[in-house]
């Protein structure tokens, strides 16, 4: 059930991207046929990330999440606050990844790098091979280009001129900052010795590779066509194919997976926003207020999805959950101690600290 | 990478003593160096000076990896459920409220949890983890079983531990008494009992 619902909206995007290709190149009008494999590398990609996705969105904490961070977030009396934090959120989280360079400078600027180069030629490549955008030389100017946008004219540029030059070059300058940030992050793979310790070959390394074998096989062929007079340019164009087809196909399975995970992380942002400022739960033993209510009743429920039994016979306590982290981690070592009472010696200290409800009003005087 | 064949982590509160060079040395770990993932809990400060050092227990079934939303938490072959992955944490908490062990520790300001990894750089190269190699008193004790029961004649090693209903089995163990050999340590059953030790202070308040 869970595979045939993923299929399902595994086609449902296929289809649906396929439509606006056609749709958006015109009939396939402004379709370049020599981009074909990308186009087809595109839609197996659309179906994997779209099939991992639904699989994903079924387990019982991610689906948990979903629903609960859009219930949260299009709360009519939230709504126009939780817009402003969500603009905020993607400027500060996503476009500047201010915590990942809170995680480290080199880890920050190579993931900047990196994503940066990695959005800029994805905004470029996508559109044109499907045909989303193409050039038209402006009539009675053939000096100048005209960009079309899904079939529609839009801004004109003389082809000599700096606006001309960067928009051609898009790629090239993209690629500098791929190549920029898989050296960065070779570099810290190479002398970390913690990532040295936890990373995998095809998890962390062969993504890096990949980025890099597509960067430089596209600037040899813009090398080849500005300064060689086109020398090995098919060869060059078929390697630069196979490259980018086979990260494209790759792309459900690895890494680059988390490129669609990720925007998870707003969903819960409003999730914990919204459940600092609702009801708390008191912890059952201490008193002291450890979680949002809401948090604990939804993990409690997924824990029961999921087949775990933490529910107590104790009397006021009722599930597990309702203890806060810092009592579980005293009451393991009161568990370990009662049972050495009798052979390394000590009593249980009679008092009613730690008698369930009474815990935090206890004082010396008492 | 495996970590150490055939040596264990073992643990006895009983034997802690709170000098904290445990949680000065895992802040040395490779993995999360600069920040330290053991707790070091006082269960009551006012009734005794008992303390307990808390790592990871690396359940077989970890309650932490289940209930994560974004799949970020992952066991190795080896037992070892690692801290989690930083390109698919999304900082969400679940792991941190449900850890019946109470062991993740979340970093807000990195958008990650953090925990335990039972100092994976260390152990998957045959070293002992950074707290084992500086307790003094062996509450934290890495080695094998054979040497484990050699040095601790009265005490044998336990990995189940029960929440109610819940059982869970752990990688690393808790030293019990030899004389009664529990096979489970009840946590949940604590809550209906006080911190043990020598009930001296409250003699001197009152018989005087």
């Amino acid at each position: 059930m869970e595979r045939t619902r993923a299929v399902l909206w595994g086609v449902a995007v296929t289809s649906a991207l396929a439509l606006l290709i056609v749709v958006g190149s015109r009939n396939l009008a402004h379709f370049d046929a020599a981009l074909v494999g990308y186009t087809f590398a595109t839609l197996f990609a659309a179906f994997g990330i779209a099939y991992r996705y639904a699989v994903w969105l079924q387990r019982p904490p991610t689906w948990r999440y979903w629903v609960r961070g859009w219930q949260l977030f299009l709360q009519p009396r939230h709504l126009g606050l939780n817009l402003l934090q969500l603009a905020r959120r993607v400027g500060v989280m996503f476009a500047l990844n201010a915590f990942i360079w809170r995680r480290g400078k080199l880890r920050g600027a190579a993931h900047w790098l990196l994503m940066w180069g990695c959005v800029i030629a994805a905004a470029i490549t996508f559109p044109l091979v499907f045909g989303w955008v193409h050039f038209e030389t402006v009539p009675g100017d053939l000096q100048s280009y005209r960009a079309y946008v899904f079939g529609f004219p839009t801004l004109a540029f003389p082809i000599h001129s700096w606006i001309g030059f960067i928009v051609f070059h898009g790629l090239v300058w993209a690629s500098f900052l791929v190549i920029a940030g898989v050296m960065l992050a070779m570099k810290r793979r190479m002398t970390d010795h913690g990532a040295a310790a936890l990373q995998q070959f095809g998890e962390d390394y062969l993504p890096l590779i990949a980025l890099f074998a597509i960067s430089v096989t596209g600037l040899m062929l813009t090398a080849s066509y500005t300064w060689m007079r086109g020398y090995g340019y098919d060869f060059i164009a078929i390697l630069h194919a196979i490259t980018v087809i086979l990260t494209l196909l790759w792309l459900p399975f690895g890494k680059f997976f988390h490129i669609f995970q990720r925007p998870a992380q707003l969903g819960v942002s409003f999730y914990k926003e919204i459940g600092a400022r609702s009801e708390q739960a008191a912890c059952r033993r201490c008193g002291e207020e450890f979680a949002s209510r809401m948090h604990v009743e939804d993990l409690i429920e997924v824990e029961e999805q999921l087949g775990y039994r933490y529910e107590l016979a104790n009397e006021g306590v009722e599930h597990y959950q309702w203890i806060c982290p810092r009592c579980r981690r005293a009451l393991l070592a009161i568990a370990q101690a009662n049972l050495w009472t009798g052979v390394r010696g000590g009593e249980q200290l009679q008092h009613e600290m730690a008698i369930v409800g009474s815990w935090q009003n206890h004082t010396l005087s008492e | 990478m495996f970590a150490s064949e055939n040596r264990e982590f073992f643990i006895d509160p009983g034997r802690c003593i709170g000098c904290q060079a445990c949680v000065h040395a895992c802040s040395e770990c490779d993995t999360h160096r600069g920040h330290s993932m053991i707790h070091l809990e006082y269960i009551d400060r006012e009734l005794t000076p008992q303390t307990v050092p808390v790592v990871c227990m690396h359940c077989d079934s970890p309650t932490c990896a289940e209930v994560c939303p974004a799949d970020a938490i992952k066991r190795t072959a080896d037992g070892v459920v690692q801290t989690a992955r930083k390109p698919r944490c999304i900082a969400c908490n679940n792991c941190v409220l449900a850890c019946p062990f109470g062991v993740p520790k979340m970093k807000t300001e990195f958008e990650l949890m953090m925990k335990c990894d039972m100092c994976y750089d260390r152990t998957s190269a045959g070293k002992k983890p950074m707290c084992a190699t500086v307790c003094p008193s062996g509450a934290l004790y890495f080695g094998t079983h054979e040497e484990v029961e050699s040095l601790r004649k009265t005490a044998t090693p336990v990995n189940q531990f029960h929440f109610g209903r819940q059982v869970i089995n752990t990688k690393v163990h808790m030293m019990a008494p030899k004389a009664r050999t529990p096979a489970y340590i009840d946590v949940a059953a604590a809550l209906e009992e006080h911190p043990t030790g020598q009930d001296m202070f409250l003699n001197i308040l009152t018989d005087f």
